[in-house]
């Protein structure tokens, strides 16, 4: 078993929380995992991705090589697009539909869903509205983690330990707020 | 043992804890300053009291580094690659004293420029020191290495160099850790002169240190990191993979045999005896190098080289500049590589900005108005998140070279004739590297403007606490700056018209003026508050 994720987003959105709820499941497993991540520069509002590699077996990249990524999961529908290259050709692209607007002149969206529409494998979903409707405001990420989780090859039951675990001391505010959110993501899946 | 998940440079900072350092030091810079901000965070390091400051800068943390090793405690100085041109006086001459506790010099390269202003090789470094280099793979190997260089460093008394790369710097996997060591006693180098480099020692040291060559190329030829793949099947390529540039090697066969015979160099001086044989034994060789093609042009060299093929950097074979990846890698063994959809015309850059709220919009949307007058190309500017002042809607800086370059360069261009010659510097920046440079100003009554922008934090590294926070204006003063032309400011925009005028009347003033537009990150305010939560 191998999943190469690419994680991606706009700096400040939460891609990395992702990547530990993942990681946190998959070593769980007894799997290996790598995550490469995005410092710097790019962090102040800039796109930013993380490559996560899980496997049973020994990983040997921090990357995962153009044309093999099984999911782009992202937060943010442009920047979706722009790790196409890293697809395989039976690759999934989970995105969330709401734009994130803080550049001059941000595309069409529609453009952009139909561009995401295009893809043999996608969900295109609305977790900005979503999270709101469950009253988890600030966990868009969740709900897209949740969105994937089917394709991730993670039972619901493992994420929503990680979720406990991962957030508790949060409080049980926070964690309730994610376990809504994971729950509605699921059923977009 | 505890298996964790860590960065390369969390791996690292966990491997000089448990090998027993004394003091960590280092001035931020992507992609090294997780490895101080892990050894602040831990309790570890609490417990056994080992020093963890920022310092000024990188020469700064390299010079006491240097003296802590003179103590006889090991220690462990990290920076990025520009940071080891700022200290690459003490670096260079740290070769020549030569340790006492152990010294190791951490360099995190940043091949491809994801966050710096060029791309250097810092192995040249090492080997132009000519200490032992280590280059780890993997993150494994960054808390691995820590050992065996503080021993290394121990063993010969010298310092050695452990080089990192982004990719390593920033990706997390899980390492087994070791059992802890105990940190030495303080205690004299045995040698009361090992550090006195008047010329008639540093001659003698300068022989002793060439006499060690030959045991660092020993060193090197029995390394655990240095390993050899053997295979007889197919003698057309051998192939040198070099630190992270193995991973990608080994990604491509992952799973299968791999059919060609193999190096692995992650410890230098490059072993020498065992790239011979592989010369020797295969028809062609294929050098891959995550950064210069250090290695290449050192096997080229050789007085036995020059009949077959070398493939790599220099060839062609591999582009010259960038980080390598596996795609790369696959295309220089002429494996089948397929890249997925290219990335759709729709989809629109999205660089980098100052957050919204950023004090530094309001500093420079002022000056912009205050300079309209005399046309664009006046403001030197330096690096740091103020850097993106160059972007638009700003577009009000026309230069970003090195860390303090911003208050010489408008010095020289005012020397020149330049009017107005105004420079724009960080705090932290000016802390690192302007200071001289504005004694150089004050020195001769430079008709410059030098505004500090404060926002009381290192911010574009990520909020890392700097040595001058609260003192700028008794710096300068101190440094000679007259009083009444050093001019703070609150940078919002209700306080636009003041600003601006400040600014003029600054301008108009013939000799060296200071400006600190003073309003905290709005990033460090919000983790402030929160944590207050
Ligand atoms: C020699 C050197 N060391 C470190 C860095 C990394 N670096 C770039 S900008 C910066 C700090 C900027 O802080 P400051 O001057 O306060 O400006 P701010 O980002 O807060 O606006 C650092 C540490 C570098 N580019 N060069
Ligand atoms: S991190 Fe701070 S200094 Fe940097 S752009 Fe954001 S607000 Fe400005």
């Amino acid at each position: 078993m191998k999943k190469d994720i690419i994680l991606a987003g706009v700096g400040g959105q939460g891609i990395l929380t992702i990547a530990t709820l993942i990681g946190y499941a998959a070593l769980k497993r007894g799997w290996n995992l790598k995550q490469a991540e995005v410092h710097g520069m790019s962090q102040r509002g800039g796109d930013v991705q993380s490559h996560l590699r899980l496997s049973d077996e020994p990983i040997w990249s921090d990357l995962i090589p153009f044309g093999k990524a099984d999911i782009i999961l992202s937060v943010e529908p442009m920047e979706a697009l722009r790790y196409l290259p890293y697809l395989s050709d039976e690759g999934w692209v989970i995105t969330n539909s709401t734009p994130f607007n803080n550049i001059a002149k941000y595309p069409e969206i529609a453009d952009i869903h139909n561009r995401v529409k295009e893809i043999k494998n996608h969900i295109l979903i609305d977790a900005d509205s979503i999270a709101k409707e469950v009253k988890a405001n600030r966990s868009m990420n969740i709900v897209m983690l949740g969105a994937a989780t089917k394709q991730l090859g993670f039972e619901p039951d493992e994420l929503k330990e990680a979720i406990k675990t991962i957030f508790s001391k949060k409080g049980d505010v926070i964690v309730e707020a994610n376990l809504r959110a994971l729950e509605a993501g699921l059923q977009l899946g | 043992m505890e298996k964790l998940m860590l960065l390369g440079d969390e791996a690292l900072a966990q491997g000089a804890l448990d090998a027993g350092i004394s003091g960590a030091y280092a001035y931020p810079g992507t992609p090294s300053t997780e490895i101080m901000e892990y050894i602040q965070r831990s309790k570890q390091a609490i417990e056994q009291k080992v020093h963890r400051t920022w310092s000024s800068n990188e020469k700064t943390a390299v010079e006491s580094a240097i003296g802590m090793s003179y103590a006889g405690k090991r220690t462990i100085v990290c920076m990025k690659h520009v940071g080891l041109n700022v200290a690459a006086d003490p670096f260079m001459n740290s070769a020549f004293t030569g340790a006492n506790g152990g010294l190791l010099v951490v360099v995190a390269d940043d091949p491809s420029m994801h966050s710096s202003q060029n791309e250097q090789d810092s192995r040249f470094y090492g080997k132009f020191a000519l200490i032992p280099v280590l280059e780890p793979s993997n993150q494994q190997e960054c808390y691995d290495m820590v050992f065996n260089g503080l021993t290394l460093s121990e063993k010969y008394h010298v310092p050695v160099l452990l080089r990192l790369t982004t990719r390593l710097s920033h990706s997390r996997a899980g390492i087994t850790t070791r059992q802890t060591l105990p940190p030495n006693q303080l205690h004299f180098p045995e040698d009361p002169n090992q550090f006195m480099l008047l010329p008639a020692f540093a001659r003698k040291k300068y022989k002793n240190l060439i006499a060690l060559q030959n045991d660092f190329l020993k060193e090197s030829a029995t390394s655990v990191f240095n390993k050899k793949h053997e295979s007889e099947e197919n003698r057309r390529l051998g192939i040198i993979a070099c630190g992270l540039a193995y991973n990608y090697l080994m990604e491509n066969f992952a799973g299968k045999q791999i059919p060609y015979p193999i190096l692995k160099i992650c410890q230098y001086p490059v072993p020498v005896e065992a790239v011979t044989e592989l010369y020797n034994s295969c028809e062609s060789l294929l050098i891959l190098e995550e950064g210069m093609p250090i290695v290449e042009e050192m096997v080229k060299g050789f007085s036995w080289s020059g009949t077959k093929p070398i493939k790599g950097r220099l060839d062609g074979t591999i582009p010259r500049d960038g980080e390598l990846n596996p795609n790369i890698v696959a295309r220089a063994l002429g494996l089948p590589d397929k890249v997925g959809a290219d990335i759709p015309d729709v989809v629109a850059p999205r660089p980098p900005q100052l957050c919204i709220g950023c004090p530094h919009a309001d500093s420079y949307l002022a000056l912009n108005e205050a300079l309209k007058e005399y046309g664009k190309g006046h403001v030197f500017s330096d690096i740091g998140c103020y850097t993106l002042g160059f972007m638009p809607p700003y577009q009000a800086i026309n230069s970003c070279v090195d860390m303090g370059a911003s208050i010489t360069m408008a010095k020289g261009a005012a020397d020149a004739g330049l009017y107005p010659a105004v420079a724009v510097i960080g705090d932290s920046t000016f802390a690192h590297s302007g200071m001289t440079g504005l004694l150089d100003c004050v020195y001769e009554k430079a008709n410059v403007v030098i505004v500090i922008l404060d926002n009381s934090t290192t911010g574009m590294t990520g909020g890392q606490a700097y040595t001058a926070a609260g003192h700028l204006e008794d710096i300068c003063i101190g440094l000679g700056v007259e009083k009444e032309h050093i001019r703070v400011f609150v940078p919002l925009k209700k306080n636009f018209d003041e600003m601006v005028q400040i600014y003029k009347e600054e301008i108009a003033y013939d000799g060296v003026s200071v400006v600190i537009p003073r309003r905290e990150c709005v990033q460090t305010l919000k983790k402030k508050n929160k944590m207050e939560e």
